[in-house]
């Protein structure tokens, strides 16, 4: 990830002379290693680590790495608006311009940029911290996301009389991320934008590229042309290609590919796949895929959006109090049938329940699959019925299949209600659905009288309802879980669990553009820190669109973002506020083992 | 009639779609449950279960519908849900010829492998891509004559269809899902061609709560207007 890399600016000081600069910016490499940031332990809820008096300590002392209170070795870690070349100026612009920085905000200002910055910036960031993130974009750098709004736009088809090829290859090339799919003997299988027609060529000089490399038994990983990042996945007789200009990692493209890949082998099984092509290497695989392409398309549009799912490889569960969850998990084991393999209860892509068996849990990568056919693609929930679906949970076993149950339980106002929010589509999606899987392709009509056993239960008890009036309320707002802070997002991974959760996105990342850009924040947070060589625990990021913090201990991932005024104390104590709530809800959040038959 | 006041009896009858992916098996299903269309419907993944009452005269017969999905790696999921099918409905896409050869093989195969008695109709859908959208309702609000002005895209000629049933004594049908031609007639012949003998009545818990709903189904239709008849399938 480009802009992690650059050495750290120094943290902006008052008594900063020239030498001390010099000294500081060697400092953060060491400074960062995780001995010294977890001398920094973060009790639950007792601040102070953080807070100004410290950093107001270490700027009269100049910083000692090994001193466990040093706030600098926090790490000082621009974000997009830092470039290489930025840092260097910055340098000079800073040693002329302390005296304008307000007191108390010392840490979170980038203050070398300030000659660079329009009159209508200084401006805003002169009123308060009430700056949303995003709020403010610099004039002068052309956005990333130019053209997002249309990203998901249909290129038209050849039958469109209106349009010739050039134009249509155009509209291809406007794109910001593609996915394309093809055999290692260079059949087109899958491209998430224009008829393969229509690219043909190109994928043939993809083909031929790859191809080159494989033949020089050094395979291409990636490359960059231009501002678009090609990352390149080879899984047995399969090429994925991921081009990308949202600024994404290349193991974040690549954890996206797998996805794919995994989303096709969920259709076929591993040893299918692998028959097809040793038995035939021209193969076109479109015909056994036919009618996943919808599947593969939702999977790479939430990839595009940007999933905090997705990205934290973690679930969301909906939020429940524990004797609720405990007594819709006993009544969903009571009517366990005895095919059932795993039993989930789904609210609004939430997970409310799930049963399974002692040894065995459920892969996140599998839900995933799972959760992007019922709740991101429409065919399921159109069939209006309920459905009986052969499926491969290529984490559980690549080489058979599965057969899922599915009911949605109707009742929820769906379609009305998802116009309130067309961006955010898991906030505004409350449908409740039943998932029994089994290993045995005749046991529908046994798992349809558990369903219809469990509904009768839940519904005894209230607990339907429970459910749905929790999913249609939706997640609560930071200002809900922590008041007054000024954090305006955050996630937080409970890694033992490998479950999520987050506030709303309404009403700052509503629409399309901002989500992208705040999830975009975060996934250059999240490469930054799992970055192969990275020993980062805490990361603090600012930039002139927002500050941000990243903070992982093995028990948890925990990620924020406030607007560009927001000093890192407050930014501290909202942190700190939030996680004693996570703490505080642990057992409402997430679901703890589940029911264990 | 007296049948307002005394409880028809009633039975289920199960109901297997076959046929090429997107020649309209859902949009039929789709139409016929729930009286509605989509226009970009996607496709079915696995298999839909349904069910939906259809009101003769002397009974009423409840449907449990399987909505095969058409893809060839299903292929060998069919005689999963054809087994014990009393019903098949085997569906063709009139603007593709090719939808018609596959349809062939379907009843082929179940001529061969499902049970005996099983009642086929064959039918071919989209009719309202074709000239003759609707010939059975020419009293035109001209909604149906708007979106064909493209001309004819019929590929697969009545008479071709209709000979090949007669010789495999097939029902036969040309509809449109997307008006709702000729739908829910498809599944009212089913319902009469299915013999009396095979038809189980149902009985014990389940079948006192089907007849009571097949009671309040009918009330609705004594008191609505006289077009339910031809959407629904209240015959
Ligand atoms: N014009 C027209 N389109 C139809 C009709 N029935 C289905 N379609 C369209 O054909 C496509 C495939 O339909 P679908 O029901 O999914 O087919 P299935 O794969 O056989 O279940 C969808 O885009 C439908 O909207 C019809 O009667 N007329
Ligand atoms: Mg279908």
């Amino acid at each position: 990830m480009k802009s992690a890399r650059p050495p750290l600016p120094p943290r902006p000081s008052l008594q900063a002379t020239p030498k001390d600069r010099a000294s500081l910016q060697s400092k953060p490499t060491t400074a960062l290693s995780s001995m010294t940031i977890q001398t920094l332990s973060f009790p639950d809820g007792s601040r102070g680590t953080f807070s100004t008096t410290v950093e107001n300590s270490t700027t009269n002392d100049g910083t000692s790495p090994t001193d466990g209170h040093d706030v600098s070795a926090m790490g000082f870690h621009p974000i997009g608006s830092a470039r290489k070349q930025d840092t260097d100026e910055s340098m000079s612009v800073m040693s002329m311009a302390p005296t304008l920085r307000p007191p108390g905000d010392l840490e979170s200002l980038l203050v070398g940029d300030m000659a660079k910055r329009s009159p209508a910036w200084m401006l805003l960031r002169s009123q308060s911290a009430s700056v949303q993130p995003f709020e403010v974009i610099r004039a002068d750098q052309p956005s990333t996301f130019a053209g997002f709004e249309r990203e998901f736009d249909d290129i038209p088809d050849e039958s469109d009389k209106d349009w010739n090829d050039g134009d249509r290859l155009q509209v291809w090339k406007s794109k910001l991320k593609h996915y394309m799919i093809l055999s290692s003997a260079g059949k087109p299988i899958y491209s998430r934008h224009g008829d393969l027609g229509l690219i043909n060529s190109s994928m043939g000089v993809v083909q031929t590229i790859i191809s080159f490399y494989e033949g020089a038994k050094s395979p291409l990983l990636g490359f960059t042309a231009g501002d678009a990042r090609f990352v390149v996945a080879t899984e047995g007789p399969l090429y994925f290609v991921a081009i990308s200009r949202l600024g994404e990692s290349d193991s974040q493209l690549r954890a996206q590919l797998n996805a794919l890949y995994m989303q096709i082998l969920s259709t076929l099984t591993l040893p299918v796949l692998t028959n097809i092509f040793a038995n035939r290497p021209s193969t076109d695989l479109r015909r056994p895929l036919q009618g996943t392409e919808t599947l593969l398309s939702s999977l790479a549009d939430s990839f595009t959006r940007g999933s905090p799912s997705v990205l934290l490889g973690a679930l969301e569960c909906l939020r429940l109090r524990k004797s609720h969850r405990h007594s819709i998990n006993n009544a969903f084991l009571k009517a366990r049938a005895e095919p059932l393999l795993y039993g989930l209860i789904v609210a609004g892509g939430k997970l409310v329940s799930v049963i399974r068996p002692r040894r065995h849990s459920l892969h996140p990568s599998d839900l995933q699959l799972i959760f992007n056919m019922l709740f991101e693609s429409g065919g399921i929930k159109a069939a209006g019925g309920e459905n009986w679906i052969p499926l491969c949970l290529p984490a559980f076993n690549n080489r058979g299949y599965l057969y899922m149950y599915v009911s949605f339980l109707d009742g929820g106002p769906d379609d009305s209600a998802s116009t309130t929010d067309t961006a955010d589509t898991t906030d505004g999606d409350e449908a409740v659905a039943i998932i029994l899987i089994s290993p045995d392709k005749e046991s529908f009509f046994a798992l349809q009288k558990m369903r219809d056993d469990v509904v009768t239960e839940l519904k005894k008890k209230g607990h339907l309802d429970l459910i749905k009036a929790t999913a249609v309320k939706g997640r609560p707002s930071v200002t809900e879980i922590a008041s007054s802070t000024h954090i305006s997002h955050f996630l937080f991974k409970s890694r033992a669990n490998v479950q999520f959760c987050m506030p709303s996105l309404q009403p700052t990342f509503n629409s399309l553009i901002s989500r992208r850009r705040l999830m975009s924040l975060y996934s250059h947070l999240h490469a930054a820190m799992h970055a192969r060589h990275s020993h980062l625990k805490v990361l603090h990021c600012v930039s002139d669109e927002a500050t941000s913090l990243a903070w992982i201990t093995p028990i948890f991932e925990f990620y924020c973002v406030a607007g560009p005024n927001t000093s890192r104390a407050v930014m501290t104590q909202g942190a700190n506020k939030i996680m004693q709530w996570a703490k505080r809800e642990e057992e409402r959040l997430f679901i703890i083992g589940g029911g264990v038959f | 009639m007296a049948d307002s006041n005394a409880p028809k009896p009633s039975s289920s009858v199960k109901l297997v779609l076959l046929g090429e992916a997107a020649v309209g098996k859902s949009s039929l299903v789709l139409r016929f449950v729930n009286n509605d269309f989509q226009e970009n419907k996607e496709p079915t993944i696995g298999a839909a279960f349904l069910t939906q009452k259809c009101n003769l005269p002397s009974r009423t017969i409840k449907f449990e519908i399987w909505d095969t999905a058409g893809q060839e790696r299903f292929a060998s999921l069919a005689p999963m849900y054809y087994r014990n099918a009393q019903a098949a409905l085997v569906v063709y896409d009139l603007t593709k010829p090719t939808s018609l050869v596959k349809a062939r093989h379907w009843v082929a195969e179940l001529q061969r492998q499902a049970s005996p008695g099983i009642v086929i109709a064959l039918v071919g859908n989209k009719l309202d891509l074709t000239n003759d959208g609707e010939p059975g309702r020419g009293d035109g609000d001209g909604e149906g004559v708007e979106g064909e002005d493209s001309g004819d895209a019929r590929k697969v000629s009545t008479e071709e269809a209709k000979s090949y049933a007669e010789e495999e004594s097939l029902l036969f049908f040309e509809t449109s899902a997307k008006t709702g031609y000729n739908v829910a007639d498809v599944f009212t012949a089913i319902a009469n061609a299915i013999p009396e003998t095979s038809l189980k009545s149902t009985r014990g818990p389940g079948a006192s709560n089907a007849v009571s709903r097949g009671g309040e189904e009918q009330r609705v239709n004594l008191n609505g207007p006289r077009e339910t008849a031809k959407e629904g399938c209240a015959c």
